[in-house]
């Protein structure tokens, strides 16, 4: 679970990877690729989000492309979790791989932008500190929770090869 | 205990004899397709992290396709990164510059019925049309998969599409992914295994499967299946490979779908989606006023060999209107070489059709993009807001029928009205 409590900032339905990383930057780097993301949505978000900020969205939030890119931008701007009521399934996969917890949630409607929230994905429980309510949301199984503890797949299959030699070694 | 096709193919996977959708699984993977951007110059690194080498090099195929051809300093490295990749691990194919990833894959005979294939691009549904369970991932979640051969999986519900009856004229695969897409939304799918069947599906060549197992994409499904069946086996012996027991990949009889939608064939019309999303499918005739400056025929779903030839069979003895740009490139290097030895691709070029790479292109925007404020009817999959590199362009999409015929009228057109 976050520490604190973050910021949310609240968009719609059908957030997808193009508005999250636009295609005409793939070719760069992901600090470039992070500078643009959601930019034509809203202009502000890249110089207003800060580390432990919150997502909130509605439908389909990142269908599209399968540039994992679209997930790693949050993760690269700080963004600690993302709240929405359903998920591009290819992103799904991709954030929870960055390490980036993504909740299925449907009580978003009770998150307005600013609200200070916090997520566990233990639980599933989303505390919105700004309205003093306790929101559900679907928690994540013990083994991506595991996965996301460790940092996301690279920093948790690299452990495992790690141990896997280890053994070998002795 | 009667199981589904896609049941089936991921209990095999799965090393069990049967599945419950929603259980998670670990799978072993028979296959694994990777391109030039999201594959050697992003799984390398993570590979060297691991320690580990590729964990079947026989079991992976790599296709440069979106950086083709290389346009500066920076494509041509990712070129180059690749090219080493391929020098380095003695894959079972490399394909430089050979056409989109998704057609060149099974032109090359490396997909059969009952694999269970991952690609590193959100159109490897596509593979579904062979009776494979193919679906996209991450860069990242394929240098999990090039290390360890495994790979997790919710296991899919089943929703099954029925086509009964005839298609009428002009009336293809990619009109029926559009009309879906505007009935179901771009959720439909709900990350589930969208099976296609019917006999209308059943009457279609390999080629428009494809076109409807890729756009199961835009239809939010994790793959697109279609039965296996003569037509399966016929493609995938002219690619040179064998198609394998093709009677024991098909779902049982009393297997029982989560989903069940059929639809009348006979009754679809020419689909068209309006800006900025396939979901916003209507018939053509909806469309009738809007004029265009682009006519775009391209990408995995829409420039294959059938798809040329739709788009022939509108432009013959025709000229595109002087106001438009038709832009045409060709899904891969042998379709190209079919078009230009039956004639379709002259009558092309004789209507006034420029012809670009057989890559992915403008489709992604990665490589040549539209100029700002154009209007542009386009065959590929899908025209999210700045899909084609300029987020001020209105794109629409159609059948390769219908942009043919509105590239001779100038505005979007029913080719039904052009082809009697």
């Amino acid at each position: 679970m976050s520490a604190n409590h973050g910021r949310a900032f609240v968009y719609g339905d059908g957030i997808n990877t193009d508005m999250l990383a636009p295609g005409i930057y793939m070719k760069h780097p992901i600090a470039t690729i992070a500078q643009h993301c959601l930019e034509s949505v809203d202009p502000d978000f890249v110089r207003t989000v800060k580390p432990g900020d919150v997502l909130v969205a509605g439908q389909g939030f990142g269908i599209g492309s399968s540039r994992e890119q679209a997930a790693e931008a949050l993760k690269y701007l700080g963004v600690a979790a993302v709240l929405a009521r359903s998920y591009g399934g290819i992103f799904y996969r991709n954030a929870l791989n960055f390490g980036l917890p993504v909740l299925v949630c449907s009580e978003v409607d009770q998150i307005g932008a600013g609200d200070l929230v916090r997520v566990d994905p233990a639980t599933g429980a989303v505390h919105n500190k700004t309205r003093d309510v306790t929101l559900k949301a679907s928690p994540l199984p013990q083994f991506l929770l595991d996965m996301i503890s460790d940092g996301g797949l690279v920093p948790h299959l690299e452990k495992r090869f790690a141990a896997k030699r280890a053994a070998a070694a002795l | 205990m009667a199981l589904t096709l896609a049941e089936k193919i991921v209990a095999r996977a799965a090393r069990r004899t049967h599945v419950t959708p929603g259980e998670i699984v670990t799978c072993a993977v028979d296959l694994a397709m990777i391109h030039d951007s999201g594959g050697p110059r992003r799984v390398a690194p993570i590979l060297k992290r691991f320690g580990v080498g590729l964990w079947d090099p026989s079991k992976v195929v790599l296709i440069s396709d979106h950086y083709v051809p290389a346009a500066d300093d920076e494509t041509r490295r990712i070129g180059e990164v690749t090219r080493k990749f391929a020098a380095e691990n003695k894959l079972a194919g490399f394909y430089d510059s050979e056409g989109i990833c998704h057609v060149v894959l099974p032109e090359r005979g490396h997909l059969k019925p009952g694999m269970f294939v991952v690609g590193g691009d959100s159109h490897s549904p596509t593979g579904g049309a062979f009776g494979a369970y193919m679906f996209g991932i991450g860069a990242t979640e394929m240098a999990g998969v090039l290390a360890t051969g495994e790979i997790w999986l919710t296991v899919p519900e089943t929703i099954e599409i029925e086509w009964r009856g005839t298609f009428g004229p002009c009336v293809v695969a990619k009109d029926v992914m559009l009309f879906l897409c505007g009935q179901l939304g771009m959720e439909g799918g709900r990350t589930q295994a969208v099976h296609f069947r019917g006999d209308a599906i059943r009457a279609l060549p390999m080629q428009e499967r494809m076109t409807l197992s890729n756009m199961t994409a835009e239809l939010g499904g994790q793959t697109g299946l279609c039965d296996p069946d003569e037509t399966t086996a016929a493609f995938i012996r002219a690619a040179g490979a064998e198609p394998g027991d093709v009677a024991r990949w098909q779902s049982d009889p009393d297997a029982m779908p989560a989903e069940c939608l059929r639809f009348d064939a006979s009754a679809l019309t020419p689909q068209v989606a309006a800006p900025h999303s396939p979901a916003n499918a209507a018939p053509v005739a909806d469309h009738g006023a809007v004029k265009i400056d682009v006519a775009h025929i391209g990408a995995c779903t829409g420039a294959k060999i059938v798809d040329l030839r739709m788009a022939a069979s509108v432009l013959k003895d025709r000229k595109v209107d002087p106001s438009v740009s038709l832009l045409v490139a060709p899904a891969s290097h042998r379709d190209q070489e079919a078009a230009a030895s039956d004639g379709t691709l002259q009558i092309l070029v004789d209507a006034g059709a420029t012809l670009l790479p057989n890559a992915c292109g403008m489709c992604a925007g990665y490589n040549g993009t539209l100029e700002e404020n154009v209007t542009c009817i386009s065959s590929i999959a899908r025209n999210f807001k700045g899909r084609m590199g300029t987020a001020s362009a209105n794109i629409y999409l159609g059948s390769p029928y219908t942009v043919a015929a509105s590239a001779v009228r100038g505005r979007i057109s029913d080719p039904r009205e052009m082809l009697s």
